[in-house]
């Protein structure tokens, strides 16, 4: 009964959602999109691309043009990583025993490992305005090289006060660059370094300097979480 | 094709919460359904024949076709965010599982 | 049809039949398995549509993180039961 309720009301809200989208001019055809017509065209003209000096358009969109907008995500992610924290919260906290025991090779494969993968998230986020990649990818790569230490090593606690150090540290400076734009130029979080040109590892101005914190904050906030799922109240 | 396969996914996630009575398959329901408005969202912006990425290596290159690069700085955004939705959610299910020790709603219901 | 619309039409169906599963398989561990599959096609759509960025952040996030932390809540609980 449950579930022929259930799928009645889904397929009567599909057959709604595809009617709705044949009929409107903003969602037209697949594949069919004029962007002559649309916003994102002025992101993608000569000048503008030389005033924001990014090569990677979606990371000029995301540091350059819509700044404010990223600090209030980098906030709701860390309000998510300190209600996780508040739960699974306590004094005494101890590692949760794992069913299996990690090996040798386990141990000085992830050692191998770890640089590599430490070097290239450093890459992705060093490149964020000239590659794919950028703040956020950056980051969870560098919380997945912690999570290969929790792995590796059924003993292993990493600091977590360094991590919130950290964050907290990341968090201002992006606070105060941001005001810092609103004291060298008009408007905070504008640009008020040279561009440079477009293309070359030193260019875009303040971007590489936002992406980088980004990437500190978002890698220390996931690497905390995981910290979290991994340890537990000690139950003696 | 991949735009209405991303609205059935939509519609299935929806599906999965009416009809599962169970914790943890509502959070995998919940991710689904993140998926599939992600896919969508991509897709909006996507221009057929012979688009390029908007990744440029200099200014002359400003001549060609790109697709919509304001979708997917938007979605960039969301998919870091539901890591931190879903672990709150976890979070949330692990505590329910040590209070009534089970993940299934019925049992919780009869057990309370 | 081109090259294009046989691959999308591939990954269309392709998702819809892992995301049926991940919701009707018994086992939980099972459920989450598929949920990690289906992020690892949403990339393949990813880099169909020309988002090369997304399709990066999806495949550290979707597939490596967050079944992560699902597979830790699950075996967490595991150890609890057989006491």
């Amino acid at each position: 009964m449950r579930k022929l309720f259930g799928l009645l009301i889904t397929i009567a809200l599909g057959v709604m959602i595809i009617l709705a989208l044949d009929k409107t001019s903003a969602f037209p055809k697949f594949g069919e999109v004029n962007l002559q017509e649309r916003i994102s065209n002025q992101y993608l003209t000569e000048e503008n691309v030389e005033m924001v000096g990014s090569a990677n358009i979606v990371t000029a969109i995301v540091v350059g043009y819509r700044g404010f907008d990223t600090l209030g995500e980098v906030t709701v992610l860390f309000i998510s990583a300190l209600g996780v924290a508040f739960i699974f919260g306590g004094t005494k906290q101890q590692r949760l025993d794992l069913k299996f025991k990690p090996n040798f090779m386990l141990r000085v494969g992830s050692n191998v490992l770890l640089g590599i993968i430490l070097v290239t998230s450093i890459y992705i986020i060093l490149h964020g305005h000239l590659t794919p990649g950028g703040g956020f990818p950056g980051g969870a790569i560098i919380a997945s090289a912690v999570l290969l230490l929790y792995l590796a090593d059924d003993k292993f606690r990493s600091n977590v006060k360094g991590f919130k150090l950290i964050e907290g540290i990341a968090g201002s400076i992006f606070v105060v660059v941001g005001l810092l734009g609103l004291v060298f130029a008009t408007a905070f979080l504008e640009n008020f370094l040279p561009v440079g040109t477009v293309g070359q590892l030193l260019s875009a101005g303040i971007i590489p300097i936002i992406y980088v914190l980004i990437g500190l904050k978002v890698g220390s906030e996931i690497a905390g979480v995981v910290d979290n799922f991994l340890t537990e109240e000690e139950s003696a | 094709m991949i735009q209405y396969a991303s609205i059935i996914l939509f519609v299935i996630g929806i599906y999965g919460l009416f009809v599962s009575k169970n914790v943890i398959k509502m959070i995998v329901s919940l991710n689904i359904m993140e998926i599939g408005l992600n896919i969508f969202i991509i897709s909006i912006g996507f221009v057929g024949g012979g688009a390029i990425a908007p990744i440029i290596s200099s200014t002359q290159d400003l001549g060609l076709i790109f697709v919509d690069p304001l979708p997917q700085a938007l979605v960039l955004t969301a998919i870091v965010i539901g890591v931190g939705t879903t672990a709150l959610a976890l979070a949330f299910a692990k505590t329910i599982y040590k209070t009534y020790n089970t993940f299934e709603l019925d049992e919780m219901e009869e057990s309370a | 049809m081109t090259f294009f619309e046989i691959i999308s039409l591939v990954i269309g169906i392709l998702l819809l039949v892992i995301a049926f599963m991940a919701i009707n398989s018994k086992k939980l561990i099972n459920s989450v398995l598929f949920l990690s599959a289906l992020s690892m096609l949403a990339v393949v759509a990813f880099v169909l549509m020309k988002a090369p960025d997304v399709a990066i952040t999806e495949a550290v996030i979707g597939s490596g993180l967050v079944t992560a932390l699902f597979v830790f809540t699950l075996l967490s609980l595991k150890r609890r039961e057989s006491e």
